[in-house]
């Protein structure tokens, strides 16, 4: 029973981590601070325009599969794997 | 017969012929099999499945179309229609996996206790799924009417008798195999006409990286620095900066769509279809690499198409096409209406300008940016034919994912889980059938009598899976004292609250001249717009819940003991045999 609560917390601190880049990058990057980051620029991209429309689309398959990797590894910690 | 007709019969033809054989090598056994696939998909498999599922001919045809008309503003659609896989992978569909039952409903019963949440799951989930499919019919009849020449509702028809055929005798196992094939057909469809037209204007093959390039005219001007100088100089707003009515209601719009995203019952179901928890939150990390495949170049294809479209009308600052100049496909549109030209100052001259008074361009529908996308850009006739196939392989598709998601709500949860729980697994495979078959006959007929109401459907379907369904699942997941009967009043205000704010903007049931409280200004909720409202009736509901739940108390000792178990992946394989 503990072991399956300390499993618990340490997931929901990965999903934490996780949520809170996932709002940084849209809604953060890509919609609030959209302004102050097209200042600067890659190539013919502003960076916020980049963000809203490119990079937080990459930064959300990043975060699924690290997130699954991460779990994968707290599964054997815990050893509640399949 | 011409090339461009024959090539088109071609793809299109040999892509059902694909399909029908797919299906008659994965019919369906069992009720396992035809609900989810008997549990046996690999992530990699469900990935492509969910991509197929996901991008419907909205996806397909009409995205890159909005894109290219609200530019930056545009982005509330890839953000919000990604970003929802990340909610799913780490907040949904590991654990409904664990728990392991076939369908959404299912899950809504068993976690709260209460055959009325069941009925609540149910109804959201009919009134979200058929509201879209309306939108997947008509995409079948444009397509085939557009590029064969056929009466819309002969394509229709032929659309309806395809999905029948392997739905009905493949059931989720037929759906899931059809879909892979069916993803492979839409992403080329989709990448291969953006990576002739990315080299075409960049020099650049791939669109992701062209549309941040210099034109290869030789100019050196960066192709969005040229698209914001051409339309700012004919009144439009700034193509990289133009954000949609203010960030807030980006904010909320985007938001909707995100939980409206996850909280779509035909995508959820697909991951009762892996064999264990780790394959649920794999596969909706490949869900979304396939998904993001198409989302990336969807930006392309939008600046592209206005640039082009942009660029024939006016070929040089002040120089502009002569009427009886103009190309094919501007007279093939025009022949369909979704393309209007008026000669107001009487030059033969067309003037595509952002004053209406003096604008000719009277009427470009949206949609056919990605459709005329290749003719404008010039390409070969079979380009174009492929375009058709993706279009039809978008719509079907979605349409099969949405219409087992109907039939299993009918047959497993009221039919067994409500009315008739003695009905025998053989009787209720038979039952699924039927009602698969009844339900596509629904969707056809409103297909060819679409409601006035149609449009404004779609974004109702997200207000309603965002503010009932999703708040629901995640209160089941992360609350584990959560009561059923605060989750049922969390589910119910929360979708009140939304058709309120919707009809009150657009008539109840969309009916013009119905819109009640008159004399308010649209958008007067901080400036959000009614399909951003999802979001608030997710919070409302929330609130709602947790309220109601702070005074009828904590859900019983062994509904929390469910809930614990489904939160470890431990033990998953064995689920299903219940």
């Amino acid at each position: 029973m503990e072991n399956n609560n300390s499993y618990w917390r340490e997931n929901l601190r990965l999903i934490f981590i996780c949520l809170a880049i996932w709002f940084v990058v849209s809604y953060g990057f890509g919609i609030l601070l959209v302004e102050q980051l097209n200042v600067i620029r890659i190539g013919g991209y502003k960076l916020g325009f980049w963000f809203a429309q490119q990079g937080s689309i990459y930064v959300f398959v990043g975060l699924i599969f690290w997130y699954s990797a991460q779990m994968n590894k707290l599964d054997k910690k815990y050893d509640v794997e399949e | 017969m011409d090339e461009l007709k024959l090539y088109t019969y071609i793809a299109v033809f040999g892509s059902f012929a694909m399909y029908f054989a797919i299906a008659w090598w994965s019919r369906a056994k069992s009720t396992s099999d035809f609900y989810i696939a008997g549990g046996g998909i690999t992530p990699v498999q469900n990935g492509m499945a969910i991509g197929a599922d996901w991008m419907s001919a909205a996806s397909f045809i009409s995205m890159a179309g909005l894109i290219a008309f609200l530019g930056y503003g545009g982005s509330v659609f890839l953000m919000g229609w990604t970003g929802g896989y990340v909610l799913l992978a780490m907040l949904l569909a590991p654990y409904m996996r664990k728990h392991g039952k076939f369908t959404v409903p299912e899950f809504i019963y068993d976690r709260y206790y209460s055959k009325s949440a069941r009925i609540v799951a149910v109804i959201c989930l009919i009134i979200a799924s058929l509201t879209y499919i309306i939108g997947q019919m008509k995409g079948v009849g444009v397509a085939f009417s557009r590029f064969l020449e056929v009466e819309y509702d002969t394509g229709i028809y032929v659309g309806m008798a395809v999905v029948w055929f392997y739905a009905v005798l493949g059931g989720m196992k037929g759906i899931t195999y059809t879909q892979i094939a069916q993803y492979c057909v839409l992403i080329f469809a989709y990448t291969i006409p953006a990576v002739f037209i990315s080299l075409q204007l960049t020099g650049n093959p791939i669109p992701q990286l062209g549309l941040g390039s210099t034109l290869a005219d030789g100019s050196g001007v960066y192709l969005l620095d040229k698209i914001d100088m051409v339309v700012t100089d004919l009144g439009f707003k700034e193509y990289t900066t133009d954000n949609m009515g203010g960030s807030l209601n980006m904010f909320a719009y985007t938001l909707s769509l995100m939980i409206g995203t996850a909280g779509l019952p035909h995508v959820i179901m697909r991951f009762f279809t892996v064999p264990n928890v780790k394959a649920a939150r794999a596969s909706a990390g490949y869900a979304l690499v396939f998904i993001s495949l198409l989302y990336t170049v969807a930006p392309a294809v939008g600046a592209m198409a206005r640039f082009n479209l942009m660029n024939t009308i006016m070929p040089a600052a002040g120089e502009n096409l002569e009427y009886a100049e103009r190309p094919q496909w501007f007279k093939d549109w025009e022949k369909t209406g979704l393309l209007q030209f008026e000669d107001k100052n009487g030059d033969g001259k067309i003037q595509y300008v952002a004053d209406a008074n003096t604008n000719e361009m009277v009427k470009v529908d949206r949609d056919i940016m990605v459709l005329a996308n290749p003719a404008i850009a010039n390409l070969p006739n079979w380009v174009i034919a492929l375009v058709a196939a993706g279009g039809l392989a978008a719509a079907l598709s979605t349409a099969a994912g949405l219409l087992l998601a109907i039939s299993s709500s009918i047959s497993h949860d009221l039919m067994k889980g409500v009315l008739k729980p003695d009905l025998s697994e053989k009787d209720e495979l038979l039952a699924g059938r039927v009602v698969m078959t009844l339900s596509i006959f629904v969707a056809g007929y409103l297909g060819l009598n679409p409601p006035g109401f149609a449009a404004g459907t779609v974004a109702l379907a997200f207000g309603l899976a965002a503010s009932s369904i999703f708040p629901a699942l995640m209160m089941g997941i992360f609350a584990k004292r959560m009561s059923g009967k605060a989750a049922v009043w969390g589910m119910v205000s929360g979708i009140g609250i939304t058709m309120l704010y919707v009809f009150q903007h657009k008539g109840v049931m969309f009916i013009p001249g119905t819109t009640f409280l008159g004399g308010m200004e649209p958008n007067w909720f901080f400036g959000i717009s009614p399909n951003a409202f999802g979001a608030v009736g997710a919070l409302v509901n929330f609130s709602v819940a947790f309220a109601v739940g702070k005074v009828t108390g904590p859900a019983p000792e062994q509904i929390q003991q469910l809930v614990e178990n489904f939160r470890i992946p431990k033990g998953s394989g064995v689920a299903h045999e219940h």
